[in-house]
């Protein structure tokens, strides 16, 4: 890792989170398009929660990950507060982990 | 200038909205700082200089990229594949940013600052929340909390070197994905944004095996070839 590199990628992250929101301002959406670019973030946001979920970068992440995430979702389906969804999904992960499960 | 988080809307949310936020944060906060100490131990592991390790997480200040990168250079790999890779991982930063634009703030401080602390969490945690003053105040709250614990994490994480433990023992890979989930799900009640959400994790999942990382994600916008017309919720 080098100086140059390292300032690239900084750079580079910075101006494409820049980007969106510079462009955003400049442009005047019809609400058709403002309704896919609302739908757009959710659509990046639950493909990223579900590799999360299962994968550990191509491969399946083992079970004791997505058991984790199947218990928090269950409980923020019954609407459990959010940090309770958070303490049980990473416990069963590591309680199943502890087990010796993957 | 006014700094964006002494404008108005803090003043302008309900105290009691203000702390359950404030808890919130603090949950992602911890785990945020949990997985930046594994980043600062496994950088220093590779042998990454310090001041680099340091200066990545505050001016990169993304997770997966950060790690990305760390993985390549300590495999022996090339760091320029490993800073194009990581850009393309990052790619999505450009589509929340048209999307979060308004809930950031309209003035060019503003812009230019919160687009540092555009990340996948705070995107999520600042949507989940009534759009307006209560999920502008999320942004900055929830995005300079995970800023100060990611640095903080690095920080330790580097100091410490092999003594920190691997945060998968404690089920902290687990603990994102749900955070998230639990985030999106009050969305996902619009039957457009569950249509679209299904085949967005459908596409990524299939695009996975095929694709370097950071398009499977992207890939999930051609959900959107299914939104089909508005609707309300059902």
């Amino acid at each position: 890792m080098t100086w140059p590199a390292l300032l690239t990628l900084a750079a580079g992250t910075y101006l494409m989170r820049l980007a969106g929101l510079v462009l955003r301002g400049r442009l005047r959406l019809p609400a058709r398009v403002e309704r896919y670019v609302d739908l757009g973030a959710t659509a990046l946001l639950v493909a990223l929660v579900t590799t999360a979920a299962l994968l550990d970068g191509s491969a399946f992440a083992g079970w004791a990950r997505p058991a984790g995430v199947a218990v928090g979702a269950l409980a923020a389906w019954r609407r459990a507060p959010f940090v309770l969804v958070v303490v049980l999904a990473a416990g069963t992960t590591a309680g199943l982990r502890a087990l010796g499960v993957p | 200038m006014r700094l964006p988080f002494r404008s108005r809307p803090f003043r302008d949310v309900d105290r009691a909205d203000l702390r359950a936020d404030l808890r919130d944060a603090l949950a992602l906060a911890t785990a945020v700082l949990v997985v930046g100490a594994s980043f600062g131990a496994l950088a220093a592991a590779a042998a990454v200089p310090a001041p680099l390790v340091v200066a990545m997480s505050v001016l990169v200040f993304a997770g997966g990229a950060q790690f990305l990168v760390v993985a390549v250079v300590a495999a022996g790999g090339g760091v320029v594949a490993a800073v194009a890779a990581a850009l393309l991982l990052n790619l999505r930063h450009l589509p929340f940013g048209l999307a979060m634009a308004d809930t950031v703030g309209r003035s060019p401080v503003a812009r230019l600052v919160g687009a540092h602390l555009l990340v996948d969490e705070t995107v999520a945690f600042s949507r989940a929340r009534p759009a307006g003053p209560r999920a502008r105040a999320a942004y900055w709250m929830c995005g300079s909390m995970l800023f100060a614990a990611w640095n903080l994490g690095t920080v330790a994480g580097m100091l410490a070197g092999s003594a920190v433990p691997d945060p998968d023992a404690f089920g902290v890979d687990a603990a994102f994905p749900a955070g998230l989930l639990a985030l999106l799900l009050p969305g996902l009640r619009r039957w457009d944004a569950r249509r679209v959400g299904l085949a967005a994790a459908a596409l990524a999942l299939l695009a996975t095996p095929v694709l370097p990382p950071g398009l499977p994600v992207l890939a999930g916008l051609l959900g959107l070839l299914v939104a089909g017309a508005p609707a309300g919720e059902r």
